[in-house]
């Protein structure tokens, strides 16, 4: 393993080599979409990029996928990079608001996980429109103080030794599709709603309280309101990190998980500049600084395997077995999302 | 209203005016707006196919779930409006007609302070004391000998404890004033009569300061009724009111026609009620 960490430094220096001339020449300032902390404006990062290209980076920010569209829409040519999740990119591309990368001249993409790299979500034709960035996963998480043996099954959550006990994130279509993994449906497109329904109302008396954030879940897990739940997995390193005795899971069942990718806007002025921003976000030197302050999981497979050893995201992920179990989200029809909270309302409410 | 001369008109005219455009700019614009946005099909900034359609009210009534949870908020209201009149007018009554001096602004001070501060940083501050092994429960088992644990947190009564707590200002100050109101010679006559304090309450304090607590309760019954951020708090899994489904449906699903319908149905609602009692509050002034 040491060996193959100085091998991808050594890829990592050679690539930054490559990168440099090429940019230098054409110094721009670049605009970045993003959400506010989420790695592309860590200051080491725009330092270093700068270093290395000549180009400036300015950040903007967004707090939701809606806003994010709305702000390429009302005004373009106002962003040069823009991180969008992958639900999203079928949207953005069929409005023209993202448009294809050529990465022939970002060496680190080759490097980057095929199943990422060619998630259907991004590809589209042949042709990338999201550049696969960054994942994780939202998975089962239990309190491996309190929980023995450390399931390997969804079916903790039912289990009435741990009646009140659990607790859920407080949103319809995660609810629905942890079900759907539950009873072996496919998350995206589950075709019995009904046993959906029937499994979440059995769920309903195992909860004491639903979670919303991050720190909501700290809290109630560290006053002890709950013993198993679900969790992001980023989030979950970050708790691992503060000395919580948790253990996050990726169990047989599979878990639901997410996929960012960044992206283009057809009215970028400095597309060479973006794609070389592009190709430094999924350098491993990056990834590697950025890990140890607390990220999700690389795209790219060199990236992910240059992490330490005992770092939280090579124990949970580092093993293919468990990547493959992680199901990835696809965009969802409005229809869908109304019928969704509806269910989720009368399950809540207990009708 | 009637006016001596045309320039006296003019002159209230003028000075109304800015009444009357605040009033418009900030209540009448953005509730038409919402009038609006619940007659369509879809909000328009989120897609560019609506149409007028009335569906996002007849929802209302072809799923039991809302008629149902408005019923279990408006039930909410009343209990957190009962208690708050319960707590509030004694403490009222002391201030106005028992302490005076230095104490009472002290009182008056600490009265008011929890509602100078963010309500979000209150509701959480309750989330610390209700909590299971928390500042309560410290606090019992170190008086108490036999170990007990409330664990109220994530319960009905954590949202009313976090909702009392929140409104009893508005009660105890409108009471405040009616109580400080009452002229102090009619209570000396009665007990000069050898009045009990029962009958002076009952006859003289309660009628003449009515209207002031009538104003508290109204003020709490309306807002609780479509609260949600005490209910998705403290509420756990108690925590679906009508007020927590309104907002998922601006926040969670971009549903705003059917978020601005469902409000539009518990301002009917909270007008009729409130028409229902007028006759009471009408007496009661």
């Amino acid at each position: 393993m040491r060996k193959m960490t100085r091998l991808t430094a050594f890829a990592a220096v050679a690539a930054a080599m490559f990168c440099a001339p090429a940019a230098i020449a054409q110094a721009a300032e670049i605009r970045v979409l993003n959400w506010q902390g989420y790695g592309t404006d860590e200051a080491f990062a725009v330092d270093a990029f700068a270093k290395k290209t000549g180009n400036t980076v300015v950040h903007d920010y967004f707090t939701s996928e809606q806003e994010m569209l709305t702000k390429l829409r009302t005004n373009p040519g106002a962003y040069d990079v823009v991180l969008v999740n992958s639900a999203f990119v079928k949207q953005a591309r069929d409005e023209g608001l993202i448009g294809k990368i050529d990465t022939s001249d970002m060496p680190n993409v080759k490097d980057l996980s095929p199943n990422l790299a060619n998630d259907p979500n991004l590809v589209v034709g042949g042709d990338t429109y999201g550049v696969a960035w960054s994942w994780g996963a939202t998975s089962l998480t239990v309190n491996k103080d309190k929980v023995s043996p450390i399931p390997t099954s969804l079916a903790i959550l039912w289990d009435p030794k741990y009646v009140g006990k659990v607790s859920i994130r407080d949103d319809g279509i995660e609810a629905i599709q942890f079900a759907a993994l539950a009873t072996g449906q496919d998350i995206n497109e589950p075709k019995d709603l009904d046993a959906i329904k029937a499994k979440l109302k059995a769920l309903m008396p195992q909860v004491k309280a639903f979670w919303g954030s991050e720190n909501d879940w700290n809290q109630f897990f560290s006053a002890g309101d709950f013993y198993v739940s679900t969790y992001w997995s980023g989030a979950a390193g970050r708790s691992v990190a503060k000395g919580l005795p948790l253990k996050f899971i990726v169990p047989s069942d599979g878990a639901v998980g997410w996929l960012d990718s960044l992206a283009i806007p057809t009215a970028s002025k400095n597309q060479a500049a973006a794609r070389a921003f592009i190709n430094y976000m999924i350098d491993p030197e990056f990834y590697v600084q950025w890990a140890a302050k607390g990220a999700p999981m690389s795209a790219n497979a060199k990236a992910a395997a240059a992490l330490p050893d005992a770092s939280f995201n090579k124990t949970t992920f580092g093993d293919p077995a468990v990547v493959a179990r992680v199901h990835f989200v696809k965009p969802l029809s409005e229809e869908t999302r109304k019928q969704y909270l509806e269910l989720w309302q009368e399950l809540k409410t207990g009708q | 209203m009637t006016f001596a001369t045309r320039t006296d008109a003019a002159r209230a005219g003028g000075m109304l005016t800015p009444a009357y455009v605040w009033l418009t700019a900030a209540i009448f614009l953005p509730l038409s707006a919402m009038l609006f946005f619940s007659l369509l099909s879809a909000a328009p900034f989120a897609s560019h196919d609506w149409r007028f359609t009335t569906a996002n009210y007849t929802a209302f009534f072809t799923h039991s779930l809302y008629p149902y949870l408005l019923a279990r908020s408006l039930g909410l209201s009343a209990i957190v409006t009962a208690l708050c009149v319960l707590i509030g007018y004694p403490c009222a009554y002391a201030l106005a007609r028992q302490i005076r001096g230095r104490s009472r602004e002290a009182l008056f001070l600490l009265i008011i302070l929890p509602f100078w501060s963010n309500s979000l940083v209150r509701i959480f501050s309750w989330a610390i004391v209700l909590r299971g092994n928390g500042l309560l429960d410290l606090a019992l088992n170190a008086v108490l000998p036999i170990p007990v644990s409330l664990n109220l947190m994530f319960s009905f009564s954590a949202i009313v404890i976090g909702l009392v707590h929140s409104y009893l200002p508005y009660v105890i100050l409108t009471s405040f004033l009616a109580l400080q109101a009452i002229d102090d010679s009619l209570v000396e006559a009665a007990r000069s009569l050898g009045a009990p304090f029962r009958t002076i309450l009952w006859r003289i304090l309660l009628p003449l300061s009515l209207p002031g607590l009538v104003a508290g309760a109204v003020l709490i019954f309306v807002p609780v009724a479509g609260s949600f951020m005490e209910a998705r708090i403290l509420g756990g899994r108690a925590g679906t009111l009508y007020g927590t489904v309104i907002e998922d449906q601006f926040v969670a699903v971009f549903n705003w026609p059917l978020g601005a319908a469902l409000s539009f149905i518990l301002l009917a609602v909270v007008f009729a009620i409130l028409g229902l009692a007028s006759p009471v509050l009408r007496r009661a002034r």
